[in-house]
């Protein structure tokens, strides 16, 4: 089996347009969560959202080359394009024809989808907008990918709620790994501010009327994100023989499913799929350093996690730096866990963990060192990236520093 | 508290969990009937549509039962009549 590196990273959210703009506000603990801007939130019981702030295709694409893309396709493309130039990826023709694009994404392109129910239903119309499928359908972000790059090796999107952008980056981490493509480019999208979404979301009674709070006592639910990051993963030995940078090598992917409940998160399962994570990677849990957790800012899923980490780990459970950079780039739904993802290899590769951000007070249920709101330097040799998503299918990643 | 209200908030909550409506009485805590907080969110709905109320997050908290949910409802009706009154008195 291969070992996998990360070469080109590339992301864009509410923490900035570029992985270096997101590594400069996780390094200030800076949140980018602000009073929702791209719909009207006066009829919502939340204000808040971590939102692509001022975005517009203008600069980015072709008006032409836009009309086909909906917001979180066009995120998934920017975030692509960082990533290929960051490695050096050197084309070739057999390249193109073998190279893997695997994306994750929750709700596809959920504002394109709302104007065309909206026309519909509320305005009467008999008609809506053509290119409303294609704008929607979930796998867009991977279909606007390969035509950028004229890629045409195997190229699909997963879809498991908040887990999605993990099992993407794990399936493309063990397709390098057992020599089934030389070049993937994998991560996640997601824009699901629309109205339509905003109150389904609303209706579950899991988004906080203010910010987001991991592990905090006083969290009060998850804020809603938007934005998309993808990582370029090719074979260690053929990275450094072509002299690109390693930023951290993928080491590990485990996945489980709860079998429990279709939104209360479970203990076991999560435990289970850190674990499959840690022996895929051939690792003792003593040897993590720093968790990313999924960290929601929910009631259930910070005291679930922290339950699941003393499972796993023990009394080395007490040793991790852990942190839900979800506190800062919001949840993201699909996007979610390459975000997370990135943000693991930034604080591998530059020695810096993410905080939490809005932490207030401890809570027993959550007694872990959760890196309250301030960065913190630390030379960290392996770590792992969670996501359990509702549906109860989890998903972690265990990531090695270069 | 009307005999009325207590039926709508007992129907509301045996229709949304899908019980019978006798295993519902004004005594009956949510960990007896099995109602854990995705029942109790569809239940918060559909006594939203019912009473025609909105019910805050803050004000669920702390609802663990039949009768607590019965008191909510009344007072958010009771603040419904009063917005209503003020309303017509201007």
């Amino acid at each position: 089996m291969r070992r996998v590196a990360i070469t080109g990273l590339g992301a864009i959210c509410a923490l900035g347009r570029t992985t270096a703009e997101v590594a400069e506000s996780l390094r200030q603990g800076r949140s980018g969560i602000a009073p929702i801007e791209s719909t009207d939130a006066s009829q919502l019981r939340f204000r808040n959202g971590a939102e692509v702030r001022g975005y517009s295709h203008q600069g980015y694409f072709e008006d032409r080359q836009a009309d086909f893309m909906d917001r979180f396709a066009q995120f998934a493309v920017i975030a692509a394009r960082e990533a290929v130039t960051c490695a050096g990826v050197e084309w070739t023709p057999e390249l193109r024809e073998t190279a893997a694009i695997i994306t994750g994404s929750c709700v596809g392109g959920q504002s394109t989808e709302d104007v065309g129910f909206h026309d519909v239903y509320k305005m009467g119309l008999n008609r809506v907008h053509p290119l409303t499928i294609p704008k929607t359908m979930a796998n867009a972000g991977a279909s606007h990918i390969s035509m950028e790059f004229g890629i045409t090796g195997p190229s699909y999107t997963i879809s498991t709620a908040c887990s999605s952008a993990g099992h993407a980056i794990g399936q493309a981490f063990w397709m390098v790994r057992n020599g089934i493509t030389d070049l993937a480019l994998a991560g996640g999208s997601e824009a699901p501010f629309s109205f339509g979404i905003l109150k389904a979301w609303e209706a579950m009674r899991v988004v906080s009327p203010e910010t987001c709070r991991p592990f905090s006592k006083d969290r009060r639910g998850m804020v809603l994100g938007e934005g998309a990051a993808m990582l370029v993963l090719e074979p260690l030995e053929a990275a450094l023989a072509r002299g690109a940078t390693v930023h951290a090598e993928i080491a590990g992917f485990g996945m489980s499913a709860d079998a429990c409940h279709i939104t209360q998160p479970s203990a076991d399962g999560a435990a289970k799929a850190m674990r499959a994570a840690l022996r895929d990677a051939g690792l003792a849990p003593e040897a993590i350093g720093y968790v990313n957790a999924h960290g929601t800012g929910t009631l259930a899923n910070d005291a679930t996690e922290t339950a699941a980490l003393h499972a796993v780990f023990g009394a080395h459970a007490g040793k991790l730096a852990i942190s839900s950079t979800k506190s800062m780039h919001g949840h993201a739904l699909g996007a979610a866990a390459a975000l997370e993802c990135v943000a693991t290899v930034l604080a591998l590769r530059d020695g810096v963990l993410p905080p939490t951000a809005n932490y207030n007070v401890p809570d027993p249920e959550c007694d872990l060192d959760v890196i309250p709101n301030q960065a913190r330097q630390a030379q960290v040799e392996w770590a792992i990236s969670n996501s359990f998503a509702f549906g109860g299918l989890n998903a972690v990643l265990a990531l090695r520093k270069a | 508290m009307s005999d009325d209200l207590i039926e709508r908030v007992r129907k509301s909550i045996s229709s949304s969990k899908r019980i019978p409506l006798e295993t519902v009485t004004i005594d009956s805590d949510f960990q007896q009937l099995g109602i854990d907080s995705m029942d109790a969110v569809e239940i918060l709905f559909a006594l939203e549509n019912e009473f025609d109320i909105n019910i805050p997050d803050d004000d669920v908290r702390s609802v663990r039962g039949v009768r607590d949910m019965c008191v909510g409802v009344e007072k958010l009706l009771a603040a419904k009549a009063a917005a209503a009154e003020t309303q017509a008195g201007q």
